[in-house]
């Protein structure tokens, strides 16, 4: 569930990261104060733990599928939610820089996704009174599906904002819920159950852990203004998208939407009639591309011009001249990249 | 991904960034920053570019032929990375359905199109990425990050999870092996044996953490890590390097290069037709 670069445009990814940038920068300043350089080593080597989890699954009985620890819920649970924020953060680059999980422009929604949900919302606002101070075996099991469960959810719905902001998947918002929710409601009850056991053998073992680790007397005056501004970015980031996106793509595929016509003869909506008029203005200038041989010669590429030709009533915004310097474009392109790629490499294995 | 592959993945990235070439001395930041700004550029072409795309493979195709970075292990990787991306595109094709292109018989709708996009995008993001790493190396790619601000915490944070990974990924694949060989079948383990395995795995992190700690007072730890390799200065190869490719990103940004390439052998051919307009009848 990686929020992925390619179907991110700038303006949603550039403002997530300025919203996680804000979260790990007031994370980090809030560690420097607590001053307690013993959780400087717990950290890194928890993060390092939740790495290793990831990649060990266990099989889940009856289904054949498998599941694994996500990491965030007992990071936090273990941590606190700054250190652990900081924590989930580490871990997401490593994976982003390694293994392309999701991708260098995307992580800052990553980071808010599997990040600030669990740490800043699920484990104080669920989690912890849930749990109580004094948790008993069964208050932790509920109170970690829950939080888990509720995180998922949410890093889920806001991979499907992200994305349906970002404008270049063309899955409507609905569908996408419909697709992303119900799937994370069975992994965040995986994650729930795995967090819950492995606090529970904690407990067991460590008692003393779930007393002493955070130090959490904090003023709680700056965590509404934190995620105020947090959820602002995000509004921002939808709105900047949503003029980014009101280009004539976006709004023509929008108009086709209302208009609930995909047809391939529908010259009627949006963009189609504005491209009907440019094209009627063009056809003052006849044969814009293929100026010379449309008056005398035919050339190849001038008779695959001609049968669009007589069908630009239908398909106006339809140029096979368009088509075939694009092709052509791309694949001299290509031509040269791989010419160029092969001239360096001979230099340098030359040189070595 | 199994523990043990992913390691080595890990590891070959390693290797390739400690090579010692003229890329690989630059300093990080130069690095960085050009491929935030080939990202952003990238990225923000419209959904239905295509050809557009195709000159930006340049930059990552460049840098690993100059870092001698092997282009199988990029697309390799790349093409892992691709799942995600195509479950989500794969709806474009079937959604937008106007056409855009015609060739003759071949009918190019937008959703073939902005399909296509994405998995180019992709796979030029995914790869750009990884070169960033093969030659540069994670410690360097943090460093650069903190001199351009990054907090001190994230800083360290980033650097002891790099540094514990192998240790904890180990300790972990021994006790993984060790219950195979106990039990012998190789099959996953149950939630049961899951939660033993992960809970004493998780004992002995908290242990460690509680060592490495312990070692890192008697060093002299300081909160920040210190430097093995001398600091680099962001000098007149730095500034070539970032000149030469933001010029390179703002032409392939702003000219539409493949359409230009495209037109001329066009405009060659009415160029003839029209001096010899009897030859081609």
């Amino acid at each position: 569930m990686h929020m992925a670069d390619a179907l991110l445009s700038p303006a949603v990814g550039g403002s997530m990261w300025a919203a996680s940038a804000g979260l790990l920068a007031y994370s980090s300043s809030r560690l420097k104060t607590s001053l307690d350089d013993r959780r400087v080593p717990l950290m890194g080597v928890l993060a390092a733990f939740v790495f290793a989890a990831q990649m060990i699954n266990f099989s889940i009985p009856g289904t054949g599928s498998s599941g694994h620890l996500g990491g965030g819920l007992i990071l936090a649970v273990l941590l606190g939610p700054h250190a652990a924020f900081l924590a989930i953060a580490s871990v997401l680059a490593v994976q982003a820089l390694f293994f392309a999980d999701g991708g260098l422009l995307a992580l800052g929604c990553n980071i808010f996704n599997l990040g600030f949900f669990p740490c800043f919302l699920c484990y104080p606002f669920i989690f912890k009174p849930l749990a109580g101070e004094t948790p008993s075996k069964g208050r932790l099991m509920t109170a970690s599906i829950v939080a888990a469960v509720a995180g998922l959810q949410m890093g889920a719905f806001g991979v499907v904002l992200e994305t349906v902001s970002s404008g270049i998947s063309e899955l409507p918002f609905s569908s996408f819920v419909l697709l992303m929710q119900p799937i994370h409601l069975a992994i965040g009850l995986v994650e729930g159950v795995v967090t819950a056991t492995l606090l529970v053998f904690l407990h067991k073992a460590r008692p003393e852990l779930f007393g002493a680790v955070q130090p959490d007397a904090e003023p709680r005056s700056l965590r509404p203004i934190i995620i105020g501004l947090a959820l602002a970015a995000m509004v921002i980031g939808g709105g900047l998208s949503w003029f980014a996106a009101s280009d004539p793509d976006g709004l023509e595929w929008s108009m086709g939407k209302v208009s609930g016509k995909e047809e391939l003869a529908a010259p009627e909506n949006g963009i189609h009639g504005t491209l009907d008029s440019l094209q009627k203005r063009i056809a003052f200038l006849p044969d814009y591309n293929f100026k010379e041989p449309a008056e005398s010669a035919q050339t190849e590429a001038a008779a695959t011009e001609a049968k669009p030709e007589q069908k630009a009533e239908a398909w106006p915004n339809v140029n096979a001249g368009t088509t075939l310097s694009g092709l052509l474009g791309g694949f001299m392109t290509l031509c040269l990249a791989g010419v160029a790629a092969l001239v360096l490499r001979r230099r340098t294995t030359g040189k070595a | 991904m199994g523990l043990d592959t992913a390691l080595h993945e890990i590891r070959r990235l390693d290797d390739l960034a400690a090579q010692d070439t003229a890329l690989h001395r630059l300093d990080a930041r130069a690095k960085v920053l050009v491929t935030l700004a080939y990202l952003v550029s990238m990225l923000s072409l419209g959904r239905y570019e295509v050809s557009r795309l195709l000159p930006f493979a340049a930059f990552p195709l460049l840098l690993a032929v100059q870092g001698g970075v092997p282009l199988g292990l990029l697309l390799r990787r790349a093409a892992l990375a691709l799942p995600f991306v195509v479950f989500v595109g794969i709806f474009n094709p079937l959604i937008d359905r106007n056409v855009h292109l015609t060739l003759g018989p071949l009918v190019i709708t937008g959703g073939m199109l902005s399909f296509t996009s994405i998995v180019l995008r992709s796979l030029l993001a995914v790869t750009t990425g990884l070169v960033l790493v093969a030659v540069t190396g994670f410690d360097q790619v943090c460093r650069a990050l903190g001199r351009l601000g990054m907090p001190t915490a994230l800083l360290v944070q980033l650097q002891f999870l790099y540094r514990y990974l192998f240790v904890l990924a180990d300790e972990a694949l021994r006790m993984l092996h060790a219950r195979v060989q106990r039990c012998a079948k190789n099959s996953r383990p149950s939630l049961h044996e899951y939660r033993a395995l992960l809970g004493n795995l998780l004992l002995r992190t908290l242990d460690r953490a509680g060592r490495v700690h312990q070692a890192m007072l008697c060093r002299g730890f300081d909160g920040t890590m210190p430097d093995l390799r001398p600091t680099s200065r962001f000098g007149l190869a730095e500034w070539r390097f970032c000149a030469i490719w933001g010029l390179f990103l703002l032409a392939v940004r702003i000219l539409n290069i493949p359409q230009h390439l495209g037109d001329l052998p066009l405009y060659l051919a009415a160029k003839a037709g029209g001096l010899f307009p009897g030859v081609l009848k």
